[in-house]
């Protein structure tokens, strides 16, 4: 028994992880093709990614938009969930159904729609563009994350700092967001990693500046190349930074 | 820094239920009141409506000779001590205490000593630095009593300040408190459930029931005088004994009562500690049936020779107990005959 669940968790774990490890192994491929056999090791695809002005280009325009947008949906999100946890008005349940909706369509389906809205409001296929939609997807997990985190201890604190004097924008300020840390953090970082790969919406909505999702689908049309493996590794690499930074300070210690 | 707290026919509902009946109520500057009843009474909700966290459907709240009635709470001279604490887990004790005063924007340096000074009234001066979590129970409880002391209100409000703490450190708190209120000045109003509480803080006690004040007066007068069978009830142990006028005197199952009464029935009511063999009201032979000894008293129940079946419990001084199955002559102090409501 002993033996054959171990076999199980080292299956899971192959199965979960092969695509990542062949993707990175291949990146470092001393050949035109990253499939087997591995005929050497070299740096050199890492060094023309980074030679390659237009995937520096989308790497950094990802960048913008998924921290931009991200930033957006937490503001959005907070104040929503703060809103909601405060009163209960007759519809709030209605309202929350909704701010919580768009997680459940597809994003080609919202992609579709926010390319003929866009059209109609004479707003052209951009980063801007881009960056809303990811806003429109990432807003209903920030909400649902913040609002879950919101209890009665929470509800009492704030009331003592209305108590105390506070104003509206002190009390969430001064006691809410630093009370409701982890889950900022955690939907903000949540939002990033999805805006960050995301492909279908930065497909529709843009034109001239494109994302490195949008970059890598240009690049993989010419064929399979080492070097869009080392761009993949480095993406990798950059989620697994941000997972690793937020399990070894968030997540850490969980305040009481 | 204190003020005169009024209250001129509170109306308050929730949807259907009405949580509050035309409440009138004025609490002196300077007084520790205690709003006292069952859960469900109103109390807290009056409390509530003092601080101004809801606007009561009718009437007004006056404080300090203003209309307060639709101010927000931070527009107000009161703060309130929460049931749990409601301390900032975020930030040190210091900066707890001192978040009203960055409020109102006093100075760095003048509020960080004005909340050390706080936390030294209340015996935590050296854990300043500390954050609420690495606190106890009646520790927290400190750190809210100044964080609410701090911006010197005029009225302090207790919501069941003392309701998760053990036993032993209530007593303690209750006794700090009280002191802590005659050196500040500052009117209290503290509510709870607990009788006992109420009694060992309370200069003058508000007996609430159903969104009525039962009874209104200081712990002596609502514990000895109780103008309602409720408040008589909820005060303590009582034994109750129905009785109807005969005449001018009372009439109880086991013989006349040589007490003057109003109406044609009513109920005899007497605290189990004012039952003994000396006082100014006979109550006739009667048989020891059944007894304890619970420390402070031995707990006795007497069955009178005239009224088999009734039971009559007292609470004896320690060694004055007499033997079972002993026949001795009761006597009682501070009884009262009340209006039987139920009936009425």
């Amino acid at each position: 028994m002993r033996i054959l669940s171990w076999a199980y968790l080292v299956l899971i774990f192959v199965f979960i992880l092969l695509p990542v490890v062949a993707l990175v192994v291949f990146s470092f491929q001393d050949g035109r093709l990253p499939v087997p056999p591995l005929k050497g090791f070299t740096l050199k695809w890492y060094a023309e990614v980074i030679a390659d002005r237009d995937l520096m280009a989308a790497l950094w325009n990802s960048f913008i938009v998924a921290f931009g947008s991200s930033a957006v949906a937490l503001v959005l999100g907070f104040l929503a969930a703060s809103g909601l946890a405060r009163v209960a008005l007759p519809g709030s349940v209605v309202m929350r159904g909704v701010l919580i909706a768009p997680m459940t369509v597809s994003y080609l389906i919202i992609g579709l729609g926010l390319l003929q809205i866009f059209n109609k409001l004479g707003l052209r296929p951009s980063l801007l563009a881009t960056g809303i939609g990811h806003v429109v997807i990432n807003l209903p997990l920030c909400f649902s994350i913040i609002y879950a985190a919101m209890g009665e201890h929470q509800r009492n604190a704030l009331r003592a700092a209305r108590d105390l004097g506070a104003r509206e924008w002190q009390v969430l300020a001064l006691v809410s967001a630093p009370m409701l840390a982890p889950a900022l953090a955690a939907s903000f970082f949540l939002s990033v990693t999805f805006s960050w790969d995301e492909f279908i919406i930065a497909f529709l909505l843009t034109r001239f500046d494109i994302t490195l999702p949008v970059e890598i689908w240009s690049m993989l049309r010419s064929g399979l190349s080492p070097k869009t493996n080392a761009i993949g590794s480095l993406v990798f690499l950059v989620s697994v930074a941000i997972v690793v930074t937020l399990e070894l300070t968030l997540f850490r210690k969980p305040r009481p | 820094m204190t003020a005169e707290v009024r209250f001129e026919a509170i109306h308050h509902r929730f949807g259907n239920f009405t949580a509050l009946h035309k409440v009138d109520l004025t609490i002196a500057a300077g007084e520790f009141i205690v709003l006292l009843g069952p859960s469900g009474c109103g109390k807290t909700t009056l409390l509530s409506i003092l601080g101004g966290f809801v606007t009561p459907t009718e009437g007004k709240v006056i404080i300090n000779g203003k209309d307060m009635t639709h101010v927000p709470p931070r527009g107000r001279p009161t703060t309130t001590m929460f049931q749990d604490y409601a301390l900032f887990p975020h930030m040190t004790l210091l900066d707890n205490v001192g978040f009203g005063l960055r409020m109102r924007g006093v100075g760095k340096s003048e509020r960080r000593t004005r909340a050390q000074e706080m936390l030294e009234m209340v015996g935590l001066g050296d854990k300043a630095s500390r954050r609420p979590h690495e606190l106890s129970g009646g520790q927290r409880q400190r750190v809210a009593l100044a964080r609410a002391l701090a911006v010197s209100p005029d009225v302090l409000l207790l919501d069941e300040p003392l309701g998760a703490l053990d036993m032993k450190l209530r007593r303690q708190m209750q006794d700090e408190l009280k002191a802590i209120q005659r050196r500040v000045g500052t009117t209290f109003v503290h509510v709870t459930h607990d009788q006992e509480e109420a009694m060992a803080v309370a200069d003058r006690i508000v007996v609430m029931n159903q969104g009525r004040i039962e009874h209104c007066g200081s712990p002596e007068d609502v514990y000895l005088r109780p103008a309602s069978l409720f408040s008589a009830n909820f005060m303590g142990e009582m034994n109750r004994i129905p009785v109807t006028a005969n005449g001018q005197n009372a009439q109880s199952p086991f013989g006349p009562i040589a007490m003057t009464m109003t109406g044609r029935e009513g109920v005899l009511c007497i605290r189990p500690e004012n039952i003994g063999f000396s006082g100014d009201v006979s109550l006739g032979p009667a048989r020891l049936v059944e007894s304890g000894f619970f420390g402070t008293h031995h707990r006795c129940h007497f069955e009178p020779l005239a009224a088999e079946g009734t039971r009559i419990v007292a609470h004896l001084p320690q060694g004055s107990q007499p033997g079972i199955g002993q026949n001795v002559e009761l006597f009682a102090t501070n009884a009262v005959i009340l209006r039987d409501e139920v009936a009425a």
